[in-house]
């Protein structure tokens, strides 16, 4: 076990994805001699070359596209975009070539490239460097949305996405790079794609992922104050969704908040609401409830607090389900 | 007013055979065509003359509903069967979706490639067995595609020494058109490459029209020009020249194999058909500018150098119109007896690893379709959606 932070760990995980396939290279902005904006890909550029750790022009639909060239002869290349507003250049490669080749293919090959996304809002930052993109990825077959919310997993998840055939947006919660945690390098999470009860309880489930689980697990705390037993789910993968652990989760509790930045409208948490609302009707005690982003263009950092979910405003949901 | 903006300056229009069938020499470019012998133009000839009969019987199987569209490329067989019989069997091509004449060189079966007009397959071969990738319809998208499996192939061959490279070198051509040359993906292949010094040719076929917007909507200085801004060899072509096409194509995989990074050829050719068969020419361009083209036919060009040179005689043409009426009867027999395919075949390929939500909805396909063919009348198909 080795204590550090999920910058660290994303990195740790990714020098090891170089080290142990010699067709995987990195590729993005900034990644090679600045070592990323986030210092995730430092020292990486100095330890394998610059054909493994490519300093890319600054056009996102050549990263993207490049890398889908590279993957069909042959490399796994694993591209980063610098902030998850700036990924929308790329998005036509994405959702009309990465994510339908091994369908346009007849399945005879597919183009298994990552794509690394820092993501997600709460540093203060000026717009297109806080935003949540994901469910727009997710409406999209063919490719697979990680994200991972600790240093233990951000180590496991980036190597299990690598290691995938399929093409995977691995979406990192930027707000978390600090997050010190406890990584176990002996010992892999469990699969990428499954969700995680992370704390355990019987009055009602908090789902969530990526840079609000440490918001939920500390409202789920917060709520033993007031008698409630709350379980909180860590998604993990966004596409797929494991819905038989949140439908098992809700079978137990009967109460369901589902909590993203991304706005409410149109976003993962609909989602998950109408799929338990088929799975599991019958043991609902209230109505799910949402708490997201609201639908606006991402609000400026001086009044982000109020935009962003939080524990009071889970706390509030929480209170309200009880209240139906 | 004043103007400060000055045109480009456009590089020699290259043509080794005019129109008239006469041959020119060029320092530069003959030198490529040392090895054309009369069998090699027979052969241009015949692949440029089966191309067209193809065109014509899928032009044919898509009027009378056996197709849901075709795009035809009458007009543009010699930059196509120039450029591709220019190719080595290891190199790799990117084309847009109007290459059939570049498949029959990659000795892509025809047939196979109505798959995709006939709503059976988007993708319609393997393009491992001929290193000849699927057809792409989103404009452009298969150029950085083509760069970054270039920049993959820099990486195969990076011990190489030039001897090598020069010998045994792979290339990438990446195909485009005058409409796709002004899409963003045109400009980002072509920074990355140069950033690179990727073994990448960008054959462009200019045939002046993107669906019913002219050349000059796109660009005001040939795209053959825009090369030095990208700071590569920028080739401009007579596109209905084989000879010429060929030579330059060959000079340009040379370049590109032996380490010398991107160049772009600007073939200069005429759709003298529709954009698809859904389109109207007529109501976008003249009688007179169709008919100003019909004089630089590529056939009847390399015709008349063949028959003046003594190189055919009837029965080769003979020969080659009944070879061509057998490959275009066995084009629609084989075409029409494609089987359907199944939804469910569509649910296989979405993921190459096993996907929850995939087999949820498939299982659900299933239980709805088996609805219809139950034998209690009364049974409800497909009780519930996807649970």
């Amino acid at each position: 076990m080795t204590r550090m932070t999920m910058a660290k760990a994303l990195s740790t995980g990714l020098r090891r994805v170089l080290e142990e396939n010699p067709k995987s290279l990195l590729i993005g902005e900034d990644i090679g001699r600045l070592g990323g904006v986030y210092r995730v890909t430092e020292g990486l550029m100095a330890d394998f070359g610059t054909s493994r750790v490519i300093d890319s022009p600054l056009a996102e639909s050549g990263i993207i596209g490049t890398s889908i060239g590279m993957s069909l002869r042959g490399y796994k290349p694993i591209a980063e975009i610098q902030f998850d507003g700036f990924v929308f250049p790329g998005f036509n490669q994405i959702t009309t070539q990465l994510a339908k080749m091994r369908a346009r293919s007849e399945g005879r090959f597919g183009a298994p490239v990552v794509i690394r996304i820092p993501y997600g809002g709460g540093i203060g930052s000026i717009e297109h460097h806080s935003e949540s993109p994901e469910a727009l990825f997710a409406h999209t077959a063919g490719l697979r949305i990680i994200t991972p919310s600790n240093p233990h997993d951000a180590y496991w998840m980036i190597q299990q996405a690598a290691a995938c055939q399929d093409p995977v947006i691995f979406f990192e919660p930027k707000r978390r790079y600090w997050l010190k945690g406890e990584v176990d390098t002996e010992n892999p999470a469990q699969d990428a794609f499954s969700a995680q009860v992370i704390r355990e309880g019987t009055d009602a489930t908090i789902v969530t992922y990526g840079p609000l689980v440490p918001v939920a697990l500390a409202a789920a705390e917060a709520a033993t104050e007031d008698g409630r037993s709350i379980e909180v789910v860590d998604l993990r993968s966004i596409s797929p969704i494991d819905f038989d652990t949140i439908t098992d989760s809700v079978r137990k509790t009967g109460r369901l908040i589902v909590t993203h930045e991304a706005p409410t409208f149109g976003g993962i948490g609909g989602e998950i609401a109408a799929r338990v609302s088929e799975r599991a009707f019958l043991s609902l005690e209230a109505p799910v409830i949402r708490v997201g982003g609201f639908h606006m263009p991402y609000p400026v950092a001086k009044v982000e607090d109020q935009y962003l979910p939080d524990i009071d405003k889970l706390l509030d949901a929480v209170d309200r389900s009880f209240e139906y | 007013m004043t103007s400060t903006a000055q045109a480009a300056a456009a590089p020699e229009l290259i043509q080794l055979l005019t129109p008239d069938g006469e041959l020119v020499t060029d320092s530069e470019y003959s030198p490529y065509l040392a090895d054309v012998d009369a069998d090699a133009l027979r052969g241009f000839y015949r692949d440029m003359a089966l191309t067209r009969r193809f065109d014509e019987e899928a032009t044919a199987l898509q009027r009378q509903g056996q197709l849901a569209l075709w795009v035809p490329l009458r007009g543009q067989e010699a930059a196509q069967i120039g450029s591709g019989r220019a190719t080595e069997a290891r190199d790799y091509l990117f084309p847009t979706y109007r290459e059939h004449g570049v498949a029959l060189t990659r000795d892509v079966d025809f047939p196979q490639m109505l798959r995709v007009f006939r709503g059976i397959s988007n993708g319609g071969w393997d393009p491992r067995e001929n290193n000849f990738h699927m057809y792409t319809m989103v404009l452009a998208a298969q150029m950085p595609h083509a760069v970054g499996y270039a920049m993959g192939i820099q990486r195969d061959q990076a011990d190489w020494d030039e001897e090598r490279l020069a010998q045994e070198g792979t290339a990438v051509v990446a195909y485009f058109g005058d409409g796709a040359s002004s899409e963003g993906d045109t400009h980002e292949s072509m920074v990355f490459a140069a950033s690179n010094q990727s073994p990448v040719v960008f054959f462009c076929q200019n045939n002046q029209w993107a669906i019913s917007v002219p050349f000059e909507v796109q660009s005001r200085v040939p795209l053959a020009a825009r090369a030095a801004g990208y700071g590569f060899p920028g080739i401009h072509v007579d596109g209905n020249d084989v000879l010429a096409v060929h030579a330059v194509t060959r000079w340009a995989l040379e370049h590109a194999r032996g380490g010398g990074g991107p160049v772009l050829i600007e073939a200069q050719t005429y759709r003298r058909s529709a954009h698809t068969t859904a389109d109207d020419p007529t109501k976008y361009r003249t009688t007179d500018e169709e008919e100003s083209w019909d004089l630089k036919d590529p056939l009847a060009r390399l015709e008349k150098y063949l028959r003046a040179a003594e190189l055919v005689d009837e029965d080769f043409f003979a020969r080659l119109s009944a070879d061509g009426d057998e490959m275009a009867a066995r084009v629609r027999r084989e075409a029409m007896d494609f089987p359907d395919p199944t939804l469910a075949q569509s649910f296989a390929n979405v993921y190459a690893e096993a996907h929850p939500l995939v087999r949820e909805e498939l299982e659900f396909h299933r239980r709805y379709e088996a609805g219809f063919t139950d034998a209690d009348p009364a049974a409800t198909p497909g009780s519930g959606g996807p649970r």
